[in-house]
């Protein structure tokens, strides 16, 4: 037990350049598991895919062996429907069995296009509905204070997310409770469902929002690995402070025609763009090799 | 049902310069038409759907037809106190439109099925539920709204629906229900995507020398007493269908009227979700199946009924 408790994550021999790698697996695994659906969310997963690496290989105390184990790190996806580079990496990470990807949106299974909780190992709570995924790591991260547990929640939330009156209601909350406990990770990706967040309801000055709120903020370029494990390393950044971190992302990252292109939002490649993405990632692979 | 809500949302634009377009965020380009002629009556307040529900409200009061639309759930559970106290306390003439009715958005699981949407809307005062049963049925129910003066719920499904042509040459009227199918030994009463299933199952049954009487009930409140009571007059048997809860849906809304009103002795029964979420993901014709929704089991369940064996 003494492992868990250890200031570092579980220990993974994993390089970068590994991670890296993996990374280009997890962006051809999302789509595979949504095209073979017929349904789900891709462009959405693939721009969080560098920032839940981070998290589950260099950040979170977690035990996949263990996985209600009490203090253990909590995530929670808020976004969730980026659900498929969620799914991705909990079998990386061996809270899921490969093949239980495959079941994804499938006619009675339980790996919907959204996390539910209950249903799917390391899954920590139901999401969906936007904006619910911060109150609820408040929640949890005013219980751990009260039972003196160390586990600390990470919550990803989408910038179209932060539209929504929840999110600041729970940012108010979670410094005046003074919450060091507590992460906030934005996948700014620029993009919500209908657009360029800034024509449809701009979010700048958003590090200062944050700032006002009583947040503590760092700025990272969500695509480094390096990058962003350092900076979740580091938390919290203040003491009594909850920290947030706002990933500079691209949707759709990963495939050219995808990147920074509202179509792809919900939408599905057909044969040829489908060929097309395999060849994009497989360069990059080969790239790293 | 959506791509004829926007076409008529769209010509009703062009004839009243009250009426406005509200959007949560969601169909990228659906609206272009609408955003390129009417600029101005078109607003997206991006993921926020109780501010979309109390700028609505303030546009009513500034003489303004406002629609609001989003995800069924979204449009009505997220942002109920909004819908309540700005809307339906001021009795203010917010039509909201809901797309993904029942279990449209099947795949995407329980946060983005409607399945109690109608119970919740019908409890407050003032306020019309609609759930049209085809893409027909959905244009005229907007270009209604419009006409009527208050809120209205508009409960769309998404898209792809099959056209009831049976009912084409009946006008629509909000709170009329409409028969589309005579029959003496039992009464089926539908709604929304329901009602193809029911006219199916009244199909099936008719082979096994039942003949069910069918009606579409797109107005759910204020229901549609006069053909409830004639339907139980006329057939003794009552089986209401919905893509929603047994509880506070058409069912409940059949039943209220049978329980205070019939003088009949009916047979009744109520066929739909039973107090419960969908337990795993599928797809819609998947999930209905499951749930005993699709035409054999309805079929099934009503024959069972009627023969007075145990209905499951
Ligand atoms: C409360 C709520 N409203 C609307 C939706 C529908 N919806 C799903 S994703 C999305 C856009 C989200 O944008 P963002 O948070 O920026 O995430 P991104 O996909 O860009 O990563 C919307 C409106 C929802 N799931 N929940």
């Amino acid at each position: 037990m003494t492992l868990h408790l250890d200031k570092k994550p579980l220990e993974q021999d994993l390089t970068v350049v590994d991670l890296k790698k993996l990374a280009y697996r997890m962006r051809r695994q999302i789509i595979d598991m949504a095209v073979s659906a017929g349904g789900g969310h891709i462009a959405p997963a693939l721009s969080a895919v560098e920032i839940l690496i981070s998290l589950y290989f260099r950040v979170l105390r977690i035990n996949p062996e263990d996985p209600q184990w009490p203090e253990r790190d909590r995530f929670i996806l808020s976004k969730g429907h980026g659900c498929c580079a969620l799914y991705a990496v909990l079998a990386e990470r061996g809270f899921l069995h490969r093949d239980a990807l495959k079941t994804f949106c499938q006619d009675g299974h339980a790996m919907g296009g959204h996390p539910e909780y209950g249903k799917i190992p390391g899954v920590e709570t139901s999401t969906g509905s936007l904006g619910h995924g911060l109150s609820i790591a408040i929640g949890i991260s005013l219980a751990a204070k009260n039972d003196g547990n160390t586990c600390r929640s990470f919550v990803l939330l989408g910038d179209g997310e932060c539209n929504e009156g929840s999110v600041w209601e729970a940012a108010m909350s979670a410094s005046q409770f003074q919450l060091d406990n507590l992460v906030a990770i934005v996948d700014y990706n620029k993009l919500l469902a209908t657009g360029f967040i800034k024509d449809v309801m701009a979010l700048e000055p958003f590090a200062m929002k944050w700032k006002s709120f009583g947040w503590e903020v760092r700025e990272v370029n969500g695509h480094d690995i390096n990058e962003v494990s350092r900076t979740l390393n580091e938390v919290p950044f203040a003491e009594k402070r909850p920290s947030v971190v706002i990933a500079h992302t691209v949707k759709g990252k990963g495939v050219s025609y995808m990147e920074n292109n509202p179509v792809w939002h919900y939408r599905l490649p057909n044969k040829e763009e489908l060929l097309q993405a395999y060849k994009e990632l497989n360069e990059g692979l080969q790239s790293l090799t | 049902m959506r791509n004829a809500f926007i076409k008529a949302v769209y010509e009703q634009a062009g004839k009243d310069n009250r009426v406005y377009m509200l959007n949560a965020d969601i169909g990228v380009f659906v609206f272009d038409d609408f955003k390129r002629d009417f600029p101005k009556r078109y607003i997206n307040l991006g993921v926020a759907e109780a501010n979309m529900i109390g700028v609505a409200a303030g546009l009513v009061l500034s003489g303004k037809v406002p629609f609001v639309y989003t995800i069924a759930p979204f449009v009505t559970m997220r942002c109920l106190e909004q819908i309540r106290v700005d809307v339906c306390l001021q009795n203010l003439n917010v039509k909201i439109v809901g797309v993904g009715a029942g279990l449209a958005y099947g795949v995407l699981g329980p946060t983005h099925h409607a399945i109690e949407d109608i119970a919740i809307m019908r409890a407050l005062p003032n306020i019309t539920v609609i759930s049209p049963g085809d893409p027909w049925e959905a244009y005229e129910a907007t270009k209604a709204s419009v006409r009527h003066e208050g809120p209205v719920y508009i409960r769309l499904a998404k898209s792809g629906e099959p056209s009831l042509v049976e009912h084409r040459h009946n006008a629509f009227q909000i709170g009329k229900g409409v028969t589309l199918r005579e029959g003496k030994d039992a009464t089926l009463i539908a709604t929304g995507c329901m009602v193809k299933n029911a006219l199916c199952v009244a199909q099936k049954l008719f082979c096994e020398g039942i003949n069910l009487r069918v009606i579409n009930m797109h107005t759910i409140k204020p229901i549609d007493h006069d053909i409830i009571l004639e339907s139980a007059r006329d057939t003794g048997a009552i089986f209401t269908m919905e893509e929603h809860s047994v509880i506070g849906g058409l069912g409940s809304a059949v039943a209220e009227v049978l329980a205070e009103e019939s003088t009949e002795k009916v047979q009744f029964l109520r066929i739909g979700f039973k107090d419960t979420f969908c337990e795993v993901v599928g797809s819609r014709e998947y999930l209905l199946a499951k749930h005993g929704l699709d035409v054999p089991s309805v079929s099934k369940m009503v024959a069972n009924s009627l023969r007075g064996s145990p209905v499951q």
